[in-house]
């Protein structure tokens, strides 16, 4: 055990080009997929905060238990429709770093709509209707809104970041886990611990801990500015 | 201000929701610890491999042994190396996997007693039913993977250590090549997963020929080369030492490599049919002409 934690160590300080290289995947997988996710999450979420229709309650509440959906589900679906002999299959996107992207969108989703959500419902309705009172055009409008409310959206980016770094069940089903291509920190932990090789595994554990710790301390740094105001 | 109270109830939610998941957690580690308890002892933990699973063989052969001697048994699947590795932390009673040398260094290493060859199965190359670099009827592995490297086409590897692995790392070597790059994939998965990934990206592999017959049907794949003299894939059992790992169950162990290499054993692996084809031979058969591939 200490043995393999003094390897990992060197590994880490090493600069271990597949440590790095898993590091990376992972990264740019996550960043993706919140870049994709984003915006139609928060149009869903200001929409829903918003506006009155009827199954708003249905619609809220839907997203809401989205929270909680298993990530291993949304591999399975994912799975199903882009397998070669699914709906999706032409597109021949299974176990590439898409498929992967794609997934960890759909995992987002929820986290960031939801944060919208709550953020603009108890935004002050003053500041949008003064803003169109102002002569603002509508997207104007909701832009101001979504401004005010930024801290909290920002914490909301920050949880759906947190939980698509982390997930390893819905990554390992469409990405396959293939080295240098949809290898992510969390699936290769998965295989090293598998094989018995720790010291992979805990150097990649390391940079997950050091990379959540990162963004929390971006996220009280930003929400202490915000409270302070 | 509106944004802190907000994000508290946020925070809050997520507390709450997280707390629940944890004691849920807790109490069903805690149910499993107790129920596993009970049956732990007089349980036997066999390592073996992703091809006795994914080929279909150990579901016929460990209820077999279960029936005769009365014994349970749980298998524990990996590729060889990682199943090597549970036998030396003495997290599995006995092994049954297929890379004779590595077995044969776990018994000089001390960390087993006695290891005995049980069956062969063999190797074929899979691939693409299109096969763009023509390789089907080819006999000779090494030319073909020589041509896969060459065109940088699709090639999917079990990358995780395994006797199969091993065995396509022993055929890379042959070509002397190290092959690296985009059209490589290193996918790290058991037998089944790796073909499943196989398919998915049409690419060509090594496969050991019962996990690959076993799902044949679901794959849009087939076997495009087997090769001569066949790649032999041979399997042993090997029996932990118990000198090393008091906890071990070794009596069940020796029981079950007793099984396995007595007529009964041999004869559930000899009668094991996929499609109607015999998939494991014995490693005295002369019937079929399997030779070692060194």
């Amino acid at each position: 055990m200490a043995d393999a934690i003094h390897q990992a160590f060197l590994l880490l300080i090493t600069g271990d080009a597949d440590l790095w290289r898993i590091v990376g995947v992972s990264l740019r997988v996550s960043l993706s997929a919140l870049l994709m996710a984003t915006p139609p999450a928060v149009l869903l979420g200001f929409f829903l905060a918003t506006t009155r229709f009827s199954g708003r309650r249905v619609a809220v509440i839907t997203l809401q238990s989205f929270l909680s959906f298993p990530t291993v589900v949304v591999g399975l679906v994912l799975y199903l429709a882009l397998t070669r002999s699914g709906p999706l299959g032409n597109l021949n996107m299974l176990f590439t770093q898409d498929a992967m992207i794609l997934g960890q969108a759909i995992i987002a989703f929820p986290v960031l709509a939801a944060a919208t959500l709550a953020a603009v419902q108890g935004a002050d309705r003053i500041v949008r209707e003064t803003a169109l009172s102002l002569g603002a055009t509508r997207s104007a409008a909701i832009l101001t809104t979504l401004f005010e409310v930024r801290f909290a959206l920002m914490a909301g980016l920050f949880n759906g970041f947190g939980r698509v770094i982390s997930e390893v069940g819905c990554a390992m089903m469409v990405g396959g886990n293939i080295a240098g291509l949809t290898r992510s920190i969390p699936t290769a932990i998965s295989l090293e611990t598998a094989k018995g090789e720790f010291a992979q595994g805990i150097a990649l554990g390391f940079v997950l801990i050091v990379l959540a710790l990162g963004v929390n301390a971006a996220l009280n740094f930003f929400q202490g500015e915000g409270g302070m105001k | 201000m509106i944004e802190f109270s907000l994000k508290n109830k946020l925070i809050f939610d997520g507390y709450v929701l997280t707390t629940n998941a944890v004691m849920l957690m807790l109490t069903a580690a805690a149910w499993a610890v107790l129920t596993a308890g009970m049956s732990y002892a007089s349980e036997l933990r066999i390592g073996s491999t992703y091809t006795t699973q994914d080929s279909g063989l150990l579901e016929v052969l460990l209820p077999a042994f279960e029936k005769a001697t009365g014994i349970k048994t749980r298998a524990i699947v990996g590729g060889t190396g990682q199943v090597l590795k549970y036998g030396e932390r003495g997290d599995v009673d006995i092994l049954l996997t297929h890379s004779p040398a590595d077995e044969v260094r776990f018994v000089a290493n001390g960390y087993g007693t006695e290891r005995r060859e049980v069956m062969y199965s063999d190797f074929v190359m899979i691939g693409p039913k299109t096969d763009p670099l023509k390789l089907r009827g080819s006999t000779d592995m090494v030319s073909a993977f020589k041509k896969i490297n060459q065109a940088e086409v699709l090639f999917a590897s079990r990358g995780d250590d395994s006797g199969t692995h091993k065995m396509e790392l022993r055929l890379w070597a042959r070509a002397m090549l190290s092959p690296a790059g985009k059209w490589y994939l290193s996918t790290g998965q058991g037998m089944g997963q790796m073909l499943l990934i196989a398919n998915e990206r049409q690419a060509y592999a090594l496969s050991e020929r019962g996990s690959f017959l076993a799902i044949k049907k679901r794959l849009d794949l087939e076997v495009l080369i087997e090769p001569e003299p066949p790649l032999a894939n041979i399997y042993g059992v090997t029996l932990i030492n118990i000198a090393r790992h008091p906890h071990i169950n070794a009596a069940a162990a020796k029981q079950f490599a007793d099984w396995i290499t007595s007529s009964a054993g041999q004869l559930a692996i000899t009668t094991f049919r996929i499609d109607g084809k015999q998939i494991f031979f014995l490693p005295t058969s002369t019937s079929v002409p399997i030779k070692k591939a060194s």
